[in-house]
């Protein structure tokens, strides 16, 4: 198993901005339970600033901690700034992630900019789009295997 | 610090009984002698060597001569499958296996796949269970060896041993199985076993790490693995490690007493409070392997809507020790591959939780894991984006 850091850690305990959100003016729904992890973002928006902002996700300690810094850090934000955060923001903001790990940082990037997307389309009169569950698993990304246990 | 301190992954490794390190130590200070040398040092370790033998033979009612001692399961795995296929290899070049076979058996014969042998590798089905029509039927004119583990690591099943060793010798076929998780934990007689080669380690039953050993059937043949001073009957040269092995001798008497007091009867009784009580607690939970056909002491199970890794870190902050077959536990992508075999989706895969128990686990250790489960697994469901009918 992966050796978090302290901070990654207190994310994945303690997350904040959990559960679904009644009438979100969002929604965007991305990864894949084939490989593991999928995560929903829930946005409420006003005068173009994120004024909360919920998410669900399936998956290991990494994507719910990611989940949690990744909600907290664009919260209050206008949408503009939260399409700036990338996935090195996340994990940099976590103190750091195991290698093959980072892919969950990716998914919070994804995740943020698909619930963006999904606002745009409604604020514009179209319809909802479908959650996006990529059919490859982010397998570059993947660290090697370690060393299995039995 | 958590309330409780609770180890439930003793298919990983087991602790090493205190009377087994007691019985090894003096190997590391005064009893130093090589047991292959003539004189007065060398004779005292060779008789302590020679009685771990006897206690391992007798574990599976093998003659000692047919015990060989290895660097742990892994290695006699290699060594058996290797071993004949190398002997044989003029004979016949098709070997046949299962799909939820240890990486130490499943990876030697894709290996000996790309090395000019002719592979065949069985199905499952959803209790983890290989089918003997099928078994048999893979079973070629050219076949030399099939490989079928006693019990899986992962799920617990229990192979129909008995049965295709019946048909190995029917087809002429050596048998060998991969004993590692069932050694020491539920009877085995070789007298009565129709298996040509069988694998143990000494750390799944309360011994040290990095020893094994190879049940080798009185004129079944194998080739060596490392060449060198002979050791083991000559298919396993090395100085033998001679604490590792007086270890696993204890080890080995240790399990026969347990099996024979009735204390595996006392294991499997707080596996089934662990199985009813968590079934009957968390919604959309399942076990998986087959009920019955288990191993005393494992528990295994698929919790939907979460995923495993997430699961056992919360386990462990709370004091408990389990391990799943999740993708992110592995660090590959790719959750369990015995899950897979056994035809369980990838998403529930993800969810696998095992918990297996040990001789020092207690009723009060399985009445906290399943007051402390629970609430785990609602506070990662209310996280999820998957819920029941969704």
């Amino acid at each position: 198993m992966s050796m978090y850091n302290e901070k990654v850690i207190a994310a994945f305990m303690n997350p904040k901005n959990v559960g679904a959100m009644e009438n979100p003016d969002g929604v965007g729904e991305v990864g894949n339970a084939t490989c593991g992890d999928v995560m929903k973002i829930y946005l409420r928006v006003k005068d173009e600033r994120i004024e909360d902002i919920r998410f669900e996700t399936f998956g290991c300690a990494a994507a719910i901690a990611t989940s949690s810094m990744a909600t907290e850090m664009v919260k209050g934000r206008t949408i503009e700034e939260a399409l700036k955060l990338t996935n090195r923001d996340v994990a940099n903001a976590l103190g750091g992630l195991p290698p093959e790990k980072i892919h969950c940082s990716l998914l919070a990037e994804e995740g943020i900019r698909a619930a963006v997307e999904d606002y745009r389309r409604r604020s514009q009169g179209l319809p909802s789009l479908p959650p996006r569950h990529e059919a490859v698993c982010h397998h570059d990304l993947a660290g090697s295997e370690e060393p299995r246990g039995d | 610090m958590p309330l409780r301190m609770v180890y439930m992954d003793h298919s990983a490794t087991t602790f090493v009984d205190q009377a087994v390190l007691e019985k090894m130590l003096p190997f590391f200070s005064e009893k130093y002698g090589n047991p292959n040398s003539v004189h007065a040092w060398g004779r005292e370790v060779r008789s302590s060597v020679e009685e771990a033998r006897m206690n391992v033979a007798r574990l599976v009612n093998a003659e000692p001569r047919e015990i060989l001692f290895t660097g742990g399961g892994s290695e006699a795995d290699n060594l058996a499958i290797k071993g004949v296929a190398e002997n044989l290899g003029e004979k016949g070049r098709h070997l046949v296996t299962t799909a939820i076979e240890h990486h130490a058996v499943l990876d030697t014969f894709k290996w000996l796949g790309k090395h000019g042998y002719d592979v065949t590798i069985l199905p499952v089905d959803g209790d983890g269970l290989v089918d003997l029509d099928e078994f048999r039927n893979a079973l070629r004119p050219d076949t030399i060896l099939a490989s079928v583990m006693y019990a899986n690591n992962e799920v617990g099943t229990i192979q129909p041993i008995h049965e295709m060793g019946s048909i190995c010798r029917e087809k002429g076929v050596l048998f060998h199985t991969d004993a590692v998780q069932a050694a020491g934990h539920i009877p085995i007689d070789l007298k009565e076993l129709p298996v040509d080669l069988l694998t143990m380690a000494a750390h799944k039953m309360y011994g040290p790490k990095g020893v094994g050993a190879l049940y080798v059937r009185k004129g079944v043949r194998i080739a060596p693995l490392v060449h060198g001073g002979g050791q083991e009957f000559g298919l396993r040269s090395g100085t033998e490690n001679t604490a590792g092995l007086v270890g696993f001798g204890a080890a080995a008497e240790l399990a026969m007493k347990r099996i024979a007091s009735g204390e595996i009867e006392e294991e499997r009784r707080l596996r089934d409070l662990l199985i009813d009580g968590l079934l009957l607690r968390i919604e959309d939970s399942s076990l998986t392997g087959h009920r019955t056909l288990r191993l005393p002491f494992h528990a295994s199970f698929c919790i939907r809507y979460i995923e495993g890794e997430a699961m056992l870190l919360r386990l462990d902050f709370a004091g408990i020790g389990a391990s799943s077959g999740s993708a992110c536990t592995s660090g590959s992508l790719e959750p369990s591959y015995v899950l897979l075999a056994m035809g369980l989706d990838h998403a529930t895969a993800h969810g696998s939780l095992r918990l297996t128990l040990g001789k020092d686990t207690s009723e009060e250790d399985i009445a906290y894991i399943l007051e402390t489960l629970p609430p785990i697994v609602q506070t990662l469901r209310a996280m999820s984006p998957f819920k029941k009918n969704s």
